[in-house]
């Protein structure tokens, strides 16, 4: 910062440089910014204090908010679970073996990124209703898939996998076969090695996966409401219940239960932030 | 193709299982849903089709989503080019900050990103009732779904081009600078040949979810027919009224464009690798 025999300025907002332009793009980013993102997540934090901290309590723990909350907090948990365990393994396999159509399949992984939510919940619902492809064939084992609570957890797994398999497959692929070669040499069978030596190293990677995966199924909501059925109490997911009530100009509550979701969606970043800085603390 | 090379090479059934596996996961959860859209679109024949594509509701939506994503990808793509140029060729306090707060609409649930903009010019939100008084409408109208649309959106060409522009330095940059070219030409000339095709990754990635966007657009539409309705919403509507050809020819016209988009970004990740950034994630 300074140079010698220069005496530092103990505070400089800005460093000074050769290139035109801060002042302007700067700007433009800090307005832009305020005006799209910062002032409206300002008023969703705001406007639920209208109901008095009593009535924001009562709004968020009225029993059908509670039971939205959980249905979404728990499907997305559930989905999450289920895509790191198969993420997993198509990371796996897309990273260390070679097999035909593979670029085919890297390329569709990212198919719940492109293909709009509203397409996706049509598709799933008419594909596991009970005259669906997999609905019917299920149905006849008594399994009901679609307007059930199950049907949640179908539609959050499918936007939840591009997530664990973009975040593994560049640690994957970074994580180099040396430590494997010298477990083997020293007598691991492959199962050891994989358990004792790849597996921590890829934990936090999985862990991150999991995380953005069920961050992203909380909130989820155009490829949910098509097949969840929306009874309230048993398959109403909680971004649907503020919509239903946005309808009823119940603009506080809304924001309310919005905001639960937001601080929750934050919290769980946090959270695993905080774990990645303790594992890396560890090794 | 199964054949083990070495000490660290699984076991043949593992890998052959495992690959098993991830296909028959992939082919459940991701292709079975793509064949569905197309299979019952196509169910009464190409001619019902094709006469669904002819109802004026579908047009004026296709017509409604091109015009938002024609505002709110532009928007976004000079942003993304003023918080990077911001970002990268200058050090100031508060950068990472910056960088998280960008980030942010990412983790912000599509239907709260929709209901902040209520909460702001809804009739009963902070600007409601001025804006009643001068009889402007942004919600349920144009601007409050461009809004809805330029939110979910916000970061992609951003987060493309940070890591991009911040890996390549300002040298040339200053040397140009030195040399006496202006700001712009400096720009122009000098840093976006470095960086077009991680500014085309962003803005493809950025279209597409500018065209499908539903949750957001779902809360500020106010799903006025043939008015407010994007092609996502059209798809919701007709579905909800049991015209399920109409609904899944439209939801088709979607998929393609998934489709389309899957193709040019993979295109893009295996010629450019090296002038893309080098961490994709989403």
């Amino acid at each position: 910062m300074s140079s010698i025999g220069i005496p530092a300025r103990t505070t400089t907002f800005r460093k000074p440089s050769a290139l035109p332009g801060f002042l302007p793009t700067f700007a433009f980013t800090i307005f832009y910014l305020s005006v799209v993102v910062l002032i409206p997540l300002a008023a969703l934090v705001i406007r639920p204090w209208s109901l008095g901290v009593t009535g924001f309590i009562a709004a968020v723990t009225a029993p059908r908010v509670l039971a939205a909350l959980e249905l979404s907090f728990g499907a997305a948990a559930i989905a999450a679970v289920v895509n790191t365990v198969f993420g997993f393994i198509v990371a796996w396999v897309l990273v260390r073996y070679r097999f035909p159509f593979k670029r085919l399949i890297d390329a569709l992984v990212d198919l719940p990124f492109a293909l709009p939510t509203a397409v996706a919940g049509i598709a799933l619902a008419t594909l596991y209703s009970q005259k669906g492809w997999v609905g019917a064939p299920l149905s006849q084992l008594g399994l009901k898939i679609a307007y059930t609570p199950l049907g949640v957890v179908v539609a959050l797994t499918f936007i939840g996998l591009p997530f664990v398999v973009r975040t593994l497959q560049p640690v994957l692929a970074d994580l180099g076969l040396d430590a494997e070669e010298a477990a083997a040499t020293l007598g691991a069978t492959r199962f050891q090695t994989f358990r004792r030596v790849v597996l921590p190293a890829l934990s936090p990677a999985l862990l991150t996966g999991a995380a953005l995966a069920f961050a992203r199924a909380v909130g989820e909501y155009g490829s949910v409401i098509f097949i969840a059925g929306n009874l309230p109490m048993i398959s109403e997911i909680a971004p649907l219940l503020i919509v239903i009530k946005l309808e009823q100009f119940d603009y506080a509550g809304a924001a309310a239960v919005g905001l639960v979701m937001l601080s929750a969606s934050f919290l769980v970043l946090l959270a695993l932030n905080a774990v990645q800085a303790l594992m890396l603390a560890r090794r | 193709m199964f054949q083990p090379r070495n000490a660290i090479e699984d076991p043949r059934i593992v890998r052959i299982g495992a690959v098993a596996i991830a296909a028959l996961f992939i082919a459940l959860n991701l292709v079975l849903p793509l064949l569905v859209v197309f299979s019952e679109a196509l169910s009464s024949g190409l001619h019902a089709a094709l006469e669904a594509l002819k109802d004026p509701d579908a047009w004026s939506a296709i017509r409604l989503t091109l015009l938002v994503a024609a505002i709110a990808v532009p928007a976004n793509l000079i942003f993304g080019l003023a918080a990077s140029w911001a970002i990268t060729k200058f050090d100031f306090m508060g950068k990472s900050l910056l960088v998280t707060l960008i980030d942010i609409p990412f983790s912000v649930s599509p239907v709260v990103s929709g209901l902040i903009y209520v909460l702001m010019f809804g009739m009963q939100g902070w600007l409601g009732p001025w804006l009643r008084d001068h009889d402007i409408r942004i919600i349920f109208a144009l601007p409050g779904i461009v809004l809805a649309t330029i939110f979910v959106t916000f970061p992609f060409v951003a987060r493309e081009l940070i890591p991009l522009m911040s890996d390549q330095g300002r040298d040339e940059e200053e040397a140009a600078v030195s040399l006496g070219a202006s700001g712009l030409s400096t720009f122009w000339r000098v840093t976006l040949p470095n960086i077009k095709w991680g500014l085309l990754y962003g803005v493809l990635l950025c279209n597409a979810r500018a065209m499908g966007e539903f949750g957001a657009v779902s809360v500020v539409s106010g799903h006025i027919r043939g008015l407010t309705n994007t092609m996502p919403l059209h798809v919701e509507v007709l579905y909800n009224d049991y015209q399920y050809v109409g609904a899944f020819v439209v939801a088709s016209l979607l998929a393609l464009l998934a489709l389309v988009t899957l193709l040019v970004k993979s295109f893009l990740e295996w010629r450019y690798a090296d002038e893309i950034a080098a961490a994709h994630r989403h």
